[in-house]
């Protein structure tokens, strides 16, 4: 991954990174929301939106660095146009989640914590997302699939191809 | 909002519609909409009488429709259960006619007798 | 308001959403209407009815008929069956719903509903959370008017005192004391705030809540904030609960229009505004002071008590943070008296508890008990018992700051002092069953793993501690565990639990000190013999066929996906050891159930 040049990042993206930062300056606590936002725009957070959110709000950016690392729903690197998460939660852990995440390693040919090359997958071990009752659970983006099987990972994976 | 009485407002509008969802204490209104009844012109009663509950703000009502009750020669059938578990039937029933019997025996406690299966069945023999 | 003659209610909880809720709530509608009902029925998607296991549920009334597994395709059938003609269809009703002389049976009747007393879910399921209106008409906010009229502070903390309401976050300390505190601490400036940041796995009653009753949590915050002096409250909730989010900045805006938020509340001088904070995805930061400092926007780390976030919270001014259930609880404490919640529970634990029951048992979901109902109550007459005749081994509650309560201890009542009593605790309500299958060593490891990714780092005896336990525990179950394995996990475990800086790194240890408590047998079992009594470790499983079962049918050789398996058509097959990845499939396959684990 690029770690300089400020300058791949171009014009409009700039200008939409500052507006959300200049709709939260002077909130208390503001950095957590306005990186929420940022990422949900760009797709993650690189070196050199750091350094701009850095500059902006004139704070080190070893500070920003150490909140994006500490927090799991930060990423440093692009995530796949479908991200696929395993819930790994205790209720679906003991209903066989493993087996599921193994198959999804398997069909998809990642580790959790990649993406595809293709930028179409990838693959997380989520925590619990509550829906415990279906166990064991998976989402796509936004889509929730439960009391799923190994066998019916295949099926999942190619409604996203 | 500005006072507790526009808060109350709000909830005195609103407590029909909810109260509609746990297990009725007040009277239970059951139409009946088989096809027989749905022919014979069920739909303009039950109608009628979700109108006049809602104009007159009966607490505690219930309206809801059973199947064929099995005498479909004297459909539309209203029958009404009243909260002591007493049941009177309605016979033969039209729109006015049920206004008729939402205002006198649901609100007043008055049953409309002429409109009964009972009175009906002496007077036709 | 329109008046309809019948309300379909349809569970917008997260669990039925993701089996297709909001597709069946359109399809009503578009039924409804080619029927011309839309004038007489009305569809509201409403808050988790808690039997999540049967989603997609939906409740029609008046009749009261509860639909459960609802497929698309079964919604015209309704619409013409049930609203058009008044004929119930049976065959889609919950089954415990239709009693043995066929009749319907309401609700409250049913295994699962009859044992439970709703407070803090008494709206969840019944309202439509997107409709204030909807939550004044069953007393909304009429406790807030109640204590802004009628109550001096100090009369609402002495309320919440006397009702013994301890904090459902996990840590079960008393509420009003908590508030007493806030209230004491000068302080030009104090705040509200709401832990909603609901980590522990297999835990979701607070997100049930913010779904489906989100304006209980914003009366209540009122509440504490007029009670404690402070204008402002922050809710910080798990970006992981999407709906949950949404629902609750539709509830606050709502509020808002109807002055309920904001400036001047009631005319009563009082201000107070909400707002929230998503968390970012660390569990740590369900701890209190990590928690404050996310808020303030930094890495979540917890940092040492005292001064506690009574004195010094959020930003540096007093705070008082509760979590969802705790505050839901608050309204109706206010509405009935001190004394009436007193009146539920156990002398020490007073109130009801919320459980995410899930794992191995039949009816998951949320269930809602007066404290000191017993863990055998929950699971066999409200949760219906383990599925496919298996037997119970043990139930986690507390997550990983929890501990597992085994079969012996199964008529233990629950409240915070007896389940801490067994080496448990009450935690945040996640309750998970375990069967035979379940390997406990397995177990341990799994909350363990958890916790060595999210310890913050802060203090060495959890970041490092933790981890070195880990070692220990995969060692053991790869099956090179030595003798002195079981000695030196206890040690490092005590040795963390009175060092470690905040609760999550105290308790992190828990789960592997209470399966050695009432498991240590399957510790020996795997360190001593190498065997893994339950069959889930993997390294010292062997899957083998026997020889009389196996009839040569070959299927277990079609299906196995190393080509492990050898053997003529009629003859008896041989899995290779060296090949076998121990996936299980043929034992499943096997029609004779010729293969087992060993």
């Amino acid at each position: 991954m690029s770690q300089c040049c400020a300058s791949e990042l171009n014009q409009e993206a700039k200008d939409k990174i500052y507006e959300i930062i200049a709709a939260h300056k002077d909130k208390p606590g503001l950095l957590i929301p306005i990186l929420h936002e940022v990422q949900e725009f760009y797709g993650y957070l690189p070196f050199e939106v750091q350094k701009l959110i850095a500059e902006e709000l004139n704070i080190p950016l070893a500070d920003i660095y150490g909140v994006v690392t500490f927090y799991s729903r930060f990423s440093l690197t692009p995530v796949g146009k479908y991200k696929v998460g395993v819930c790994m939660g205790t209720a679906c852990y003991v209903k066989g989640s493993d087996k599921v995440l193994e198959e999804f390693k398997k069909q998809l040919g990642l580790e959790v914590g990649e993406t595809s090359e293709d930028g179409m997958f990838s693959l997380e071990a989520t925590r619990c997302i509550g829906a415990c009752g279906l166990a064991p659970v998976i989402t796509v983006n936004e889509d929730v699939y439960g009391k799923l099987f190994a066998e019916d990972v295949k099926d999942i994976v190619e409604k996203y191809k | 909002m500005k006072s507790l009485a526009d808060l109350q407002a709000i909830r005195e509008k609103t407590i029909n519609q909810v109260n509609l969802r746990k297990d009725q204490e007040g009277y239970r209104i059951v139409v009946g909409m088989a096809t027989c009844g749905i022919a014979a012109g069920a739909r303009p009663v039950m109608m009628a009488l979700v109108e006049e509950v809602q104009k007159r703000n009966l607490k505690d009502v219930a309206i809801t429709q059973t199947g064929c009750i099995g005498v479909c020669r004297l459909e539309p059938i209203v029958e009404i259960y009243e909260p002591g578990g007493n049941k009177v039937t309605y016979v033969k029933m039209t729109p006015e006619k049920a206004v008729k019997v939402v205002i006198d025996h649901v609100a007043n406690g008055t049953v409309v007798v002429e409109y009964t299966i009972g009175y009906h069945e002496e007077h036709n023999k | 308001m329109e008046f309809y003659r019948s309300h379909v209610l349809v569970c917008g909880g997260t669990g039925c959403t993701s089996s297709g809720a909001n597709k069946i709530v359109k399809v009503f509608e578009e039924e409804l209407l080619k029927h011309g009902l839309n004038k007489e029925v009305q569809v509201v998607k409403t808050g988790c009815f808690g039997l999540c296991a049967l989603g997609p549920i939906i409740i029609v009334y008046p009749e009261g008929s509860f639909y459960s597994l609802v497929q698309l395709e079964d919604v015209p059938e309704i619409v013409e069956e049930h609203l058009l003609k008044g004929r119930i269809v049976k065959r889609l009703l919950y089954a415990e719903t239709i009693a043995e002389d066929n009749t319907i049976r309401s609700l409250n009747e049913v295994d699962f509903y009859k044992k439970q007393l709703r407070i803090v879910l008494r709206n969840c399921g019944v309202i439509d959370p997107e409709n204030i209106d909807e939550y004044i008409a069953l007393d909304g906010y009429k406790a807030l008017g109640k204590v802004l009229t009628e109550m001096t502070r100090e009369e609402v903390i002495d309320e919440i005192k006397r009702s013994g309401l301890r904090g459902r976050g996990g840590g079960g300390f008393p509420t009003g004391l908590k508030w007493q505190f806030t209230y004491n601490s000068q302080g030009d400036q104090k705040y509200v705030a709401c832990n909603a940041d609901e980590g522990d796995p297999g835990a979701f009653m607070d997100r049930s809540v913010l779904e489906g009753d989100p304006h209980a949590l914003i009366e209540a915050m009122a509440i504490g904030g007029y009670a404690v002096g402070a204008n402002k409250g922050f809710v910080y909730v798990r970006a992981e609960y999407p709906i949950a989010v949404k629902r609750l900045e539709i509830a606050i805006d709502q509020a808002r229009e109807y002055g309920l938020l904001g400036e001047n509340i009631f005319e009563t001088g009082f201000d107070f505004d909400i707002e929230i904070r998503l968390g970012a995805g660390a569990f740590v930061c369900g701890e209190e002071t990590a928690l404050i400092t996310s808020i303030e926007g930094n890495r979540g780390e917890p940092r040492p008590r005292p001064p506690f976030p009574a004195v010094k919270g959020l930003f540096g001014k007093p705070t008082v943070l509760n979590n969802v259930e705790t505050y839901a609880s608050i309204p109706q404490i206010i509405l009935n008296g001190a004394d009436w919640f007193a009146s539920i529970g156990t002398e020490k634990s007073k109130g009801t508890k919320v459980f995410a029951v899930g794992g191995k048992i039949n009816n998951t979901g949320l269930v809602e008990v007066p404290m000191g109902t017993t863990l055998r109550e929950v699971i066999y007459e409200i949760g219906g018992g383990i599925p496919d005749g298996k037997k119970f081994k043990a139930a986690q509650t507390g997550g990983p700051s929890g501990g597992c309560i085994p079969n012996e201890l199964i008529d233990t009542p629950i409240d915070f002092d007896s389940l801490t009593a067994i080496g448990s605790m009450m935690g945040s309500g996640g309750l998970i069953v375990m069967d035979e299958d379940n390997c406990m060593v397995d177990i341990a490891k799994f909350f363990l793993e958890f916790t060595v990714e999210e310890s913050c780092g802060k203090c060495p005896p959890c970041r490092i501690g933790t981890k070195r336990m880990l070692e220990i525990l995969d060692r053991i179950t790869e099956g090179k565990g030595e003798a002195k394995d079981i000695q030196k996990l206890e040690s490092l475990a005590e040795t963390i639990k009175s060092a470690a800086l905040c609760g999550l790194g105290q308790t992190a240890p828990n789960p592997v000190l209470s399966t050695l408590r009432y498991f240590r047998h399957e510790y020996e079992a795997h360190v001593n013999e190498k065997r893994c009594p339950a069959g889930t470790c993997k390294s010292l499983l062997q899957i083998v066929i026997d020889e009389v079962g196996c009839r040569g049918c070959t299927l277990c050789t079609k299906h196995c996906p190393v080509n492990a398996i050898s053997g003529e058509r009629k003859q008896m097959h041989i899995i290779d050891q060296e090949k076998c990845i121990k996936c299980g499939v043929c034992i499943d396959k096997c029609p004779f159930k010729a293969i087992v684990k060993r």
